[in-house]
C-alpha cells in the first residue's frame, strides 16, 4: 500500500498557493506573501509550496537563498533597515550604523531576538540621508538620537496593534 | 470655498513627517481646508513642502514641520500670508522653474490617482493618438525623438521596438524595469508614486507598438509606498477601461502585472530581470539571443525603464520633434537628475541634456549640506566613476561623460565631501559586487572578493607597488570579461577613484595621518 506524504504542512502556505493558481512562475510573490504572515520562511512552508508548484525543494532553496529579502528563521521583534548605499555613506551612514550597533547591542545583519540591524542597499531616499526604514516606514536624516525614538514609536506601535488584535479576537469570539 | 492644501505622499516627504504634518493641518478647527496628496514637486530639501492654492497661483511653505502648523494659520498662510518658510509661488522658486519638465510635467502637480485630473493635465492624449496609429508608425515617431534607454546604457528605445516589432505574431510581453537599485537615485521612485498613470500609458503605447497583450512591472521591494500606488493605479484604469480587453471598447487588449523583487540589485540588469519575473533565481543570462528576440518566457519581450516609457507619451502627444528639440548631440530630450548624498538642496532636476555637472549640484544644488568642500561626484550609481572638480564643467549627456571618464547611468549624482576616503570607496565598491553578484560569472563573482582582499593589503601596506598592480589587473579581466555590467562596470568606480586621488592608495601613510587627524 502506498502512503501519500503530507503534502499540506502548513495550511496557510497551501492556500496562498491556491490564490496564485499555483503557479510557478508567481514563486517570488508567494513567498512574499507567506513570509508576510509568519515573518519568515519554514522548512514546512517550502514543502508545501514545493508541492503545490509542482517545482523541487532544490529549486525553492535556489530562490530563496537568492534574494535577500527572503528569512529562514523567524525575525527579530523589530527590524532596522539602515542604508549604506553611496549617498548616504556621504552623510555618515556607516558612523550610524557603528553607533546604532553599540547602543543597541546587536552586529549588523546577525539577527537578534528584540532588535536586528539590517544594512539596506538604497531606500531611496539619497537626497535626505542617512536613511532608515522600520516596518515599511521610511525616514531621513536620521541621527542616533532619533533613531532610539523612532524604535521606541514602532515598538509601542506594535504593542498597540497587539493589543488591538486581541480585543477582536475575543470579540469574534464572544460573537 | 473650501482651501485646497496640497501635502506630498511621496516616500521622501513621508520620511520628513508629511502625514503628521497632513494631520496637524486637518486638525485645526475652524478652516475650511481640503487636503490634497499629491507626488513631490522634486524639491526634496523643502520636504514636507505644503502649497496653499490660492488665486495668484499655488504658494509653497517648507520644509513644515509638526511644530509650525499653528504659527502658519497665526500668519494667514490660507491665504498666501508671509511666513519665514514662506517661498512664494512654488512654479517660481528658481531651483523648479530653470528646470525642463516633460516627463516630470505632472509630477508634484496632481493628485497621483485622480485620472480625470491627470487626464486634464495632458495624459491619455499620446495614447489616444498611438491608438489611432499604426505599430510602425508609433515606432517610427519613437526614433525619430531620439529617446534612449533611461535605465543607463542608453540603447536607442526605437530601436529595440522595431526588432521586437519585427518579430512575428504571437505572444509578446513588455517590462517596465522599476528595480532601481542604483544609489542616488530616486526618479523612478516619484514617478511611480507621483504620476503612475504616465508609466501604464507608456507601457500600453508600447504593447501596440510590438503588439504586446501583457506587460509587467517589476518594482524593487525597498518601495512599498511605489508598489502602492503603483497597485491602485492598474486598478482604477481596469476600472475605466484603459486596461483589460479592448481598451476603451475598441482597441487591443493589454493587461499590467505587477512583480515585487525581493532584494537583489542584480535584478535590474535585464536579463537577471526576467528570470525573477518566472518565478526563478535572478541569474544574469548570456545573450544573443536578446529579449527582443527571445525574452519572458521565451517570447519576445521589450524591457523599458519607467522613465523611458514615461517619456513615451508626451513624445506621442508632442510630436518627435518637440522632444528631440531638448538637449545635445546624439543625447535627445531630457533627463531627471537626481542631486543626493552631501548636497544642500537635493532633490530631482529634470533638465536637456548638456547642463553641466557644476550648474547641476552648485547651482541647483547649492553645495554641500555639511559646508564642506566638495571632493567628488559619483555620477550613475555605484558602477558609475567618481568625477573630480576639475572636470565639473563636462556637460551631462552619453556621449560626453563617457569622454571624461564617466557615464550617466541612471542620471544620479551623489556628491562626496573633503573628508571622503577614496580607498575605502574603492574597497566598497569591490564589496558591494561580492555582496550582489549573481554568481553566474567568475571574473565578477571571485574577482570582487579578490579585489576587496587586495585593496585591504594595499590600505595595510603590503606589496602596495605590487598589488596595484594586481587591481589594475583585475579589473582588467573584469571589464572585458563579465557577463553583465555589475562585474563589468565595478572597475569604473575604483579605477577612477584610484586615477584621480593616487594619494590615497600608497599604504598606511595617508590612513594615519587621517586616523590622526580625527
Amino acid at each position: 500500500m502506498v502512503t501519500l506524504l503530507n503534502t499540506v504542512e502548513d495550511a496557510a502556505a497551501r492556500a496562498i498557493c491556491s490564490a496564485h493558481n499555483d503557479r510557478p512562475d508567481e514563486l517570488l510573490e508567494i513567498l512574499h506573501e507567506v513570509q508576510a504572515g509568519t515573518g519568515y520562511l519554514s522548512d514546512e512552508a517550502l514543502r508545501t509550496i514545493a508541492f503545490a508548484l509542482n517545482i523541487t525543494r532544490a529549486d525553492i532553496h535556489g530562490v530563496v537563498s537568492f534574494y535577500h529579502d527572503y528569512k529562514r528563521s523567524p525575525p527579530a521583534r523589530q527590524t532596522i533597515k539602515i542604508c549604506r548605499a553611496e549617498a548616504c555613506q556621504a552623510v555618515g551612514a556607516n558612523d550610524l550604523i557603528a553607533q546604532a550597533q553599540k547602543i543597541f547591542g546587536v552586529p549588523l545583519n546577525a539577527g537578534g531576538a528584540d532588535i536586528a540591524l539590517e544594512a539596506a542597499y538604497c531606500l531611496g531616499n539619497c537626497a535626505l540621508g542617512p536613511a532608515v526604514m522600520i516596518d515599511e516606514q521610511l525616514y531621513g536624516r536620521v541621527s542616533m538620537k532619533g533613531l532610539q525614538k523612532l524604535s521606541m514609536k514602532h515598538f509601542e506601535g506594535s504593542k498597540a496593534k497587539a493589543v488591538q488584535t486581541k480585543e477582536l479576537t475575543s470579540k469574534e469570539s464572544k460573537s | 470655498m473650501s482651501v485646497k492644501v496640497y501635502i506630498p505622499c511621496d516616500a521622501a516627504a513621508l520620511s520628513m513627517g508629511a502625514d503628521d504634518v497632513a494631520q496637524a493641518i486637518a486638525q485645526q478647527g475652524g478652516h475650511d481646508v481640503q487636503i490634497i496628496r499629491n507626488g513631490s514637486r522634486g524639491m526634496l530639501y523643502l520636504e514636507p513642502l505644503v502649497e496653499i492654492e490660492t488665486v495668484k497661483g499655488r504658494m509653497a511653505y517648507g520644509p513644515v514641520g509638526v511644530d509650525d502648523v499653528e504659527d502658519l494659520f497665526a500668519a494667514d498662510f490660507l491665504n498666501g500670508g508671509d511666513h519665514v518658510l514662506g517661498h512664494g509661488l512654488t512654479e517660481q522658486i528658481p531651483y523648479f522653474a530653470n528646470q525642463d519638465r516633460l516627463t516630470f510635467a505632472r509630477v508634484g502637480v496632481i493628485d497621483p490617482l485622480n485620472l480625470k485630473e491627470y487626464e486634464r493635465h495632458g495624459g491619455l492624449s499620446g495614447l489616444k493618438k498611438a491608438l489611432k496609429m499604426t505599430p510602425d508608425a508609433i515606432v517610427e515617431t519613437v526614433l525619430e525623438s531620439g529617446l534612449r534607454g533611461r535605465g543607463g546604457a542608453g540603447f536607442p528605445t526605437g530601436i529595440k521596438w522595431k526588432t521586437a516589432l519585427a518579430q512575428p505574431d504571437g505572444q509578446k510581453y513588455i517590462c517596465a524595469n522599476a528595480d532601481e537599485g542604483d544609489s542616488g537615485t530616486f526618479a523612478d521612485r516619484m514617478l511611480m508614486e507621483g504620476d503612475p498613470f504616465s508609466l501604464i500609458e507608456g507601457m500600453i503605447i508600447g504593447g501596440r507598438a510590438i503588439g504586446a497583450d501583457t506587460g509587467y512591472i517589476y518594482i524593487r521591494s525597498e518601495y512599498p509606498h511605489a508598489i502602492k500606488t503603483m497597485r491602485r493605479a492598474v486598478h482604477i484604469m481596469e476600472n475605466t477601461g484603459w486596461l483589460g480587453d479592448d481598451i476603451q471598447g475598441d482597441g487591443p487588449d493589454f493587461h499590467v502585472i505587477i512583480r515585487v523583487g525581493a532584494g537583489a540589485y542584480i535584478c535590474g540588469e535585464e536579463s537577471s530581470m526576467l528570470e525573477s519575473i518566472e518565478g526563478k533565481r535572478g541569474q544574469v543570462k548570456v545573450k544573443p539571443p536578446i529579449p527582443a528576440i527571445s525574452g519572458l518566457f521565451d517570447k519576445p519581450t521589450i524591457v523599458n525603464n519607467v522613465l523611458t516609457l514615461a517619456s513615451v507619451p508626451f513624445i506621442l502627444s508632442e510630436g518627435a520633434q518637440a522632444y528631440a528639440d531638448y538637449g545635445q548631440g546624439r543625447s535627445k530630450g531630457t533627463q531627471p537628475f537626481q542631486l543626493a548624498g552631501d548636497i544642500q538642496q537635493g532633490g530631482l532636476v529634470e533638465m536637456a541634456f548638456g547642463v553641466s555637472i557644476d550648474t547641476l549640484i552648485n547651482d541647483f544644488g547649492g553645495g554641500t549640506y555639511t559646508g564642506k568642500a566638495v571632493k567628488a561626484v559619483q555620477i550613475g550609481g555605484p558602477l558609475g566613476g567618481y568625477m573630480p572638480p576639475h572636470t565639473f564643467k563636462t556637460t551631462m549627456g552619453y556621449e560626453s561623460l563617457a569622454q571624461a571618464g564617466g557615464m550617466i547611468g541612471h542620471g544620479g549624482l551623489v556628491v562626496y565631501n573633503e573628508d571622503t576616503d577614496m580607498m575605502s570607496m574603492a574597497r566598497y565598491a569591490m564589496e558591494f559586487c561580492e555582496i550582489e553578484s549573481c554568481g553566474k560569472c567568475t571574473p565578477c563573482r571571485v574577482g570582487s572578493v579578490r579585489g576587496k582582499e587586495t585593496l585591504d593589503k594595499i590600505a595595510a601596506g603590503e606589496d602596495v607597488a605590487a598589488n596595484l598592480a594586481v587591481i589594475e589587473d583585475l579589473c582588467d579581466l573584469m571589464e572585458g570579461a563579465s557577463l553583465c555590467a555589475m562585474g563589468g562596470l565595478t572597475p569604473m568606480p575604483v579605477r577612477s577613484a584610484m586615477q584621480n586621488f593616487p594619494d590615497e592608495f600608497i599604504g598606511p601613510d595617508t590612513k594615519n595621518t587621517k586616523q590622526a587627524a580625527e
